[in-house]
């Protein structure tokens, strides 16, 4: 018994070995030096040995006590959607807390905070937005930065000719947004999976480099400068500039650029909140269930009479109003928009918070939007190995909670009253009786 | 009463060069349960799949008659933009498959909510803001959603998630999930495939139930001969794409050329 486990352990530390030598000779045993090279495989073979030895340990661990009931925990919640029991305690008042806590906090943040806050707020309203196509309709949509940048180009660019404020494009940019949607999405609706994916890729990109390539229009590379924000008349800046009158003379308090940031965040807090709520009340209208039936299987769908391209298209349009949305805040919040932000690394990010956070799941597309912004704030010292933190990060989360951060939850439905009294009321076989 | 149900003309259906059904003709009546049965590879799934707009007839016409008269299913799957096979489901005609189609990660009652989408209000607006018609609509949604439950005794797994339940619950549900569009006729692919003989049972009584208390017409295809000669009032047979026999249960039953369908009798020996 004591041998055998021993045998294994040694047989998994060389396996854990060697594979990290391959792995890590190539890459950090040989330093390039002008046209040669210089060996430096001790390195290399410390590194493995550290990666075996995590392996060993990680093992050790594994057969304590401890280690056990933590890998049956880990192993136990895999199984991904539960069913409320329609008892669950009303978590309004955790939500009137959180509400209250993200109002109050322009007061107690720095601006550098606030800046980051802004940034988490607007890839929250991105992957809710993204959630609607990708994880309640099951739509693989790898060109959403598209729509981000219609919302923001609308504001840069609708100031520039239209003369558009901050409120009008606000309320333009997801009728906008949701109409690019679609344009792009009645052609190809009728596609599945991969090569859906693959044409909106190449939308994505289609709208980046027309952005880029449309000089007289857009700015191309240069970008286009964005007006600041304006409330009621009321202008953000130390001097009026768009005909109004500047805030801190109209209240006479003192000035301060903070100001416009407080405004733009509280903006974007109620924004984020009324989409939440939409969101939340999608999945249990039919409109949402649709999506999700068709999600989970598109020719009983059609058995059941729901027009699956129309269905489809909705939450196309839904999802790209809200990018569009995330648009409009982004630009105001940089004051000026040019065509690097919108690139494809930007919708795999996106598509990154959605599947981190559990396709479908609202708390969970928060959730992640929320570590993917701050996390790399707090991983400033590090920044070169950025992506390689979120590489590791998503391959840990595959592993062990390959379903997203947060189980989905549905919504229970129990009979009303008058017919539990009744027993089995005669009900009315045909939808028609009922209308 | 005269009018059939459902009148199916000489439809043959072709893919590229294999003829699936050759000049199939037969009619379902009010009210009953008309059962197509038939061996393997026969072409029942293929007639199936045409009556419920899956697959646009090439040849021959599926009417269905309604309150504006006899309509055919073929005009309905090519309508330009609009068209397809859930107008076929609008117009009444709902089904179940051979291979369960749940919604598998949605709650039991959800599966029969999705079903009746059309019933209830499905405007953004309204469901958003929670308005009184709305959820008028909803409570009668899910007290018919309850009401098919319990038909189908299937009340205490309703918040369940449909791809836990038992297999034989499963197909049971899938019957409830069709009943709750309202149709005119229910089309069931093979209800008792995979079923146990007490399962079967239940399935026979619900079929039967379903008609004489509801007045629902059934079509069903099956192999389960018990099932078939228990329920049905009128069975049609098919084998390699045409109608062998058409008539009564007991007729059927007696039909030399059926037998010769299901034995594998040589077709001379037929003849004599």
């Amino acid at each position: 018994m004591q041998t055998n486990r021993l045998l294994t352990l040694a047989k998994q530390a060389l396996l854990t070995f060697t594979v990290s030598l391959i792995l890590f000779a190539p890459i950090s045993g040989l330093v390039l030096e002008g046209f040669s090279f210089r060996n430096e495989l001790t390195r290399a073979v410390l590194l493995a040995a550290l990666v075996a030895a995590g392996r060993v340990a990680l093992s050790l661990v594994g057969m304590t006590a401890i280690g056990r009931k933590i890998a049956g925990k880990a192993a136990s919640n895999g199984s991904g959607v539960t069913v409320m029991t329609g008892k669950e305690k009303s978590p309004a008042l955790i939500l009137g807390l959180i509400f209250l806590a993200g109002l109050s906090l322009p007061f107690f943040a720095d601006k550098y905070f606030l800046g980051i806050a802004i940034l988490a707020l607007i890839y929250c309203l991105l992957g809710l937005g993204l959630n609607i196509v990708v994880g309640l309709a099951g739509l693989l949509d790898l060109g959403f930065v598209a729509f981000y940048a219609v919302g923001a180009y609308l504001l840069a660019l609708g100031a520039q000719y239209l003369g558009l404020g901050f409120w009008s494009a606000l309320i333009i940019a997801p009728f906008l947004a949701g109409l690019c949607g679609m344009v792009l999405a009645f052609p190809v609706l009728k596609m599945h999976g991969d090569y859906l994916a693959i044409v909106t890729l190449g939308f994505g990109e289609i709208i980046r480099l027309v952005l880029n390539n449309w000089l007289e229009f857009t700015g191309g590379p240069n970008g286009a400068s964005v007006p600041p924000p304006t409330l009621f008349g009321l202008e953000f800046t130390r001097t009026a500039k768009q005909g109004g009158v500047p805030l801190h003379d109209y209240f006479g308090i003192a000035y301060s650029a903070d100001y416009k940031f407080w405004f733009i965040y509280l903006v974007l807090f109620l924004v984020v909140c009324l989409v939440v709520y939409a969101v939340e009340r999608l999945r249990v209208m039919p409109l949402g269930r649709m999506w999700e039936a068709l999600r989970e299987d598109e020719i009983a769908c059609r058995s059941l009479g729901v027009n699956h391209v129309f269905t489809k298209l909705t939450a196309f349009m839904l999802g790209a109003s809200t990018g569009g949305l995330a648009g409009v805040f982004f630009a105001v919040h940089q004051g000026f928009v040019n065509p690097t932000s919108f690139t494809f690394f930007e919708s795999a990010l996106i598509l990154a918070i959605v599947v981190l956070g559990g396709l479908g799941s609202t708390v969970g597309v928060i959730a992640a939007a929320l570590v993917l912004t701050i996390l790399p704030e707090l991983l400033r010292d590090f920044a070169e190995y950025r992506v390689l933190v979120f590489g590791v990060l998503m391959v840990v989360m595959m592993i062990w909670k390959p379903r997203g951060l947060v189980r989905v939850q549905r919504p229970a439905f129990f009979p009303s009253t008058a017919v539990k009294g009744a027993g089995t009321a005669p009900l009315s076989a045909s939808p028609e009786a009922v209308r | 009463m005269n009018t059939p149900l459902l009148d199916v003309r000489n439809v043959t259906m072709r893919f590229g060069g294999i003829v699936a059904n050759r000049n199939v003709s037969f009619s379902v009546e009010r009210g009953g349960v008309t059962a197509l049965i038939g061996p393997n590879g026969a072409g029942k799934t293929t007639m199936f799949n045409c009556i419920t707009g899956f697959y646009r007839a090439s040849e021959g016409q599926i009417l269905l008659d309604g309150p504006n008269g006899p309509q055919d299913i073929g005009t309905l799957i090519t309508k330009p933009i609009t068209g397809g096979s859930h107008l076929v489901t609008r117009a009444g005609i709902a089904r179940t498959f051979q291979n369960i189609r749940l919604f598998k990660e949605m709650s039991v009652v959800e599966n029969l909510l999705v079903a009746q989408h059309l019933v209830t209000a499905n405007n953004l607006v309204s469901g958003v803001l929670r308005t009184p018609a709305f959820r008028r609509a909803e409570r009668e949604a899910v007290d018919r959603a309850y009401h098919w439950l319990g038909e189908m005794n299937l009340t205490d797994d309703a918040n369940r998630l449909a791809g836990e339940l038992p297999y034989g619950r499963q197909r049971r549900l899938e019957i409830a999930r069709a009943m709750c569009t309202g149709p005119k006729l229910i089309c069931l692919d093979e209800p008792a495939a995979g079923l146990n003989p007490s399962e079967t049972r239940e399935l026979s009584e619900v079929i039967q139930r379903l008609c004489k208390e509801h007045g629902q017409t059934v079509l069903v295809i099956e192999h389960d001969m018990g099932l078939v000669m228990r329920i049905s009032d009128h069975v049609v047979v098919l084998d390699h794409g045409e109608v062998i026999s058409d008539g009564t249960p007991e007729h059927v039953g007696n039909d030399p050329a059926v037998i010769a369908a299901y034995l594998g009798v040589s077709e001379e020996e037929v003849e004599k």
